[in-house]
């Protein structure tokens, strides 16, 4: 089975007044087939500009990229159309990617028109379909977006993102803007209908007890580089890069019990710039277990005890002991 | 001071209505919910957006929305003194003196134009009635006590040249600064990344413990509850659904909706995956409240009763911090014992 997406040397700079932004820096991401991939991490990280990378949101300053076993910028630039029908991009805010002065039916017709789906009645039982796929009631079909609810407008995105029934779905913190309960109700609506469709979904997201929940595969980012990366569950048992092992710590559990007993790590400080990442490993400044070399050699992924990778010359089974 | 003092409440809503309007739309933004917290406790406000929640904790204090007219019923008492009719200037006082506010955005608190420490130094000579030189001391030592390292230097800078991590402890500094008894986070982590949540979050708990304040957290997020709160009181669409102790009401709920909310949030540390449940709907439009419950439209449970009655918020279990819950359904069909 091919892979969906293999982006290889992926770098994506900002030039600004301040200086050179080194957002994505040299990132290779491997995307399965049929995976629900979470791309995790804090500001800053750069796992936004990565998502939209991958797509030619954002131009990338050196790489490739690969969809569905095509470079993504000769499909995108040879057959527009048909690159927009395979891939899709959903955004953190909903009410911002929509016109305000489309109704919801509109909306979820517009991609159809443009592609040229069916006759009009067709046209409206493909809508008619979308919404049923999202749970949305019809009478939805005549409101603006700003008379929704944003669990509902999320939902309208997505639908309209499934439109032209795509293979590759990538998506920007969809869920950061929801409601604890209504969150919930989006990351299902998510793997049913990736379970559903056979989807590839790439998810961005800061919500890691969600990611855990329904990610098949995870990839943690630190300042513009993949410092870790593995099957969802067995990474996030056994994080084996401090920065990781620091991030799931910093989780609450639910429980008070627990909470009130379970020991932390607390890393100092905030993430540095990604205008200035420190010589070395990115995470050295933060690093509980920093040696002399981290501060001089960055790290190359390599495979860890989980079965996935991670970017620490640590990494290895004496590094729980000495956290 | 022990985590469960013995005093009385140090701020205590009752009964509390508000009504908010603007040009086109009335909204009762709260419904007859309450809730009061003692020196030395944690008390968490927890709701989803629209539930009240920060309306009801600094509405009494006069810090309400801008731009639209309020409606304000019911009693507030801070150190026992009912602040509903005080004049606006010691309703100012209070508000600078005895009460500390965290917000989510720290640049609604700082002043972008002037630097750090003067900002807090301020505050301290103000409502601590410091000299201008005590209060410069103070704002240093604010600023390292909340975790600012190098706070020296930090005391000329700007806000804009520091991290976001960094201004949410200026803040509490500045909070912190005319010295309050009850200091009101309201959503203190939500922009922030996990790691720094971690590190705020300690700070508060470390800040309570040391001082002996109250603290008030409004928030959505459970897990924040769990590492801080002693008690809970859950609101859902502007009336309380349940409240009592943390670990009472966090791990052993017994409100649909409050079961329906910790089932929404996976439990990170569980071994066995529990699954993502999710509660149907959304809440309730309260510019047109029906009578009733206001999540009957969500529960399973729902009874012809409820969408006529208001449930009464009764005492379950007999455990020394009250808990109370507003359902009579479910205690009903669960055989629960009220203790009122």
């Amino acid at each position: 089975m091919t892979d969906a997406i293999v982006a290889k040397g992926l770098k994506v700079h900002f030039q600004t007044a301040a200086g050179l932004v080194r957002a994505v820096d040299g990132v290779d991401l491997t995307v399965a087939q049929g995976a629900f991939h979470g791309i995790v991490g804090e500001s800053g990280c750069g796992k936004t500009t990565l998502a939209r990378a991958l797509i030619g949101l954002q131009s990338a300053t050196e790489g490739q990229v690969q969809i569905l076993g095509r470079d993504r910028s000769d499909w995108a630039r040879s057959d527009r159309k048909g690159f927009a029908r395979a891939v899709q991009f959903i955004f953190q805010d909903p009410l911002g990617s929509m016109s305000r002065r489309q109704t919801v039916g509109q909306t979820l017709e517009e991609p159809l028109q443009i592609h040229s789906v069916g006759d009009a009645k067709a046209r409206r039982a493909r809508v008619a379909e979308l919404l049923d796929l999202v749970a949305l009631p019809a009478t939805v079909l005549d409101r603006l977006p700003r008379s929704l609810s944003g669990g509902q407008r999320q939902r309208v995105s997505i639908a309209r993102a499934l439109a032209l029934s795509p293979q590759v779905l990538i998506c920007d913190e969809p869920l950061s803007a929801l409601d604890v309960s209504v969150r919930a109700q989006i990351v299902n609506l998510f793997a049913r209908l990736q379970a559903q469709l056979g989807l590839t979904i790439v998810i961005v997201a800061h919500d890691l007890a969600i990611v855990r929940e329904v990610c098949s595969a995870v990839t943690v980012m630190y300042l513009g580089r993949v410092a870790e990366e593995g099957v969802a569950k067995a990474l996030f048992a056994d994080p084996a890069h401090p920065y990781s092992q620091a991030l799931l710590s910093a989780v609450p559990s639910p429980d008070p019990r627990i909470e009130a007993t379970r020991p932390r790590i607390l890393l100092a400080g905030d993430p540095p710039s990604p205008r200035n990442p420190p010589p070395g490993c990115r995470f050295s400044t933060r690093c509980p277990v920093v040696e002399p070399r981290c501060r001089e050699t960055e790290p190359a992924l390599r495979a860890v005890q989980h079965g996935g990778a991670a970017a620490c010359h640590l990494a290895d089974a004496n590094i729980h002991a000495m956290i | 001071m022990s985590r469960h003092s013995q005093n009385g409440p140090i701020y205590e809503v009752e009964g509390l209505v508000i009504d908010l309007y603007t040009p086109t739309v009335s909204v009762r933004a709260v419904d007859g919910a309450g809730f009061y917290v003692a020196p030395g406790e944690t008390l968490a406000i927890v709701g989803e957006s629209g539930s009240g929640k920060t309306v009801m904790t600094l509405g009494p204090l006069g810090l309400l929305p801008e731009g639209v007219a309020v409606d304000l019923r019911g009693t507030a008492r801070a150190d026992g003194k009912d602040i509903l009719s005080m004049s606006p200037t010691d309703l100012s006082r209070l508000r600078g003196g005895f009460f500390g506010v965290i917000f989510q955005d720290p640049m609604s608190a700082l002043n972008p134009m002037l630097k750090i420490g003067p900002q807090l130094a301020e505050q301290a000579r103000r409502f601590a009635g410091l000299s201008a030189e005590e209060a410069k001391k103070e704002a240093v030592s604010l600023l390292a006590r909340s975790g600012i390292p190098d706070p020296e230097d930090r005391y000329d800078r700007y806000p804009h040249e520091l991290s976001g991590g960094m201004l949410q402890r200026a803040m509490i500094a500045l909070a912190l600064a005319a010295r309050p008894r009850v200091l009101i986070a309201d959503e203190p982590t939500t922009a922030l990344d996990a790691t720094v949540q971690a590190q705020i979050l300690a700070l508060i708990r470390q800040i309570q413990k040391e001082d002996g304040i109250a603290v008030i957290l409004i928030t959505h997020d459970i897990g924040a509850v769990s590492v801080l709160a002693d008690r809970v009181a859950v609101l859902y669409a502007g009336q309380v659904a349940e409240e009592g102790s943390a670990i009472d009401v966090l791990t052993a709920p017994v409100h649909p909706y409050t079961r329906g909310l910790l089932a929404s949030v996976p439990d990170f540390r569980s071994n066995n995956a529990t699954g993502t449940k999710e509660i149907p709907g959304i809440p309730p439009n309260q510019a047109q409240l029906e009578p009733g419950c206001r999540f009957a439209d969500r529960c399973e449970l729902v009874q012809p009763q409820c969408r006529t009655h208001r449930p009464p918020l009764v005492k379950v279990g007999a455990g020394p911090v009250p808990h109370r819950v507003a359902c009579p359904v479910v205690m009903a069909a669960e055989g629960i014992v009220t203790h009122d």
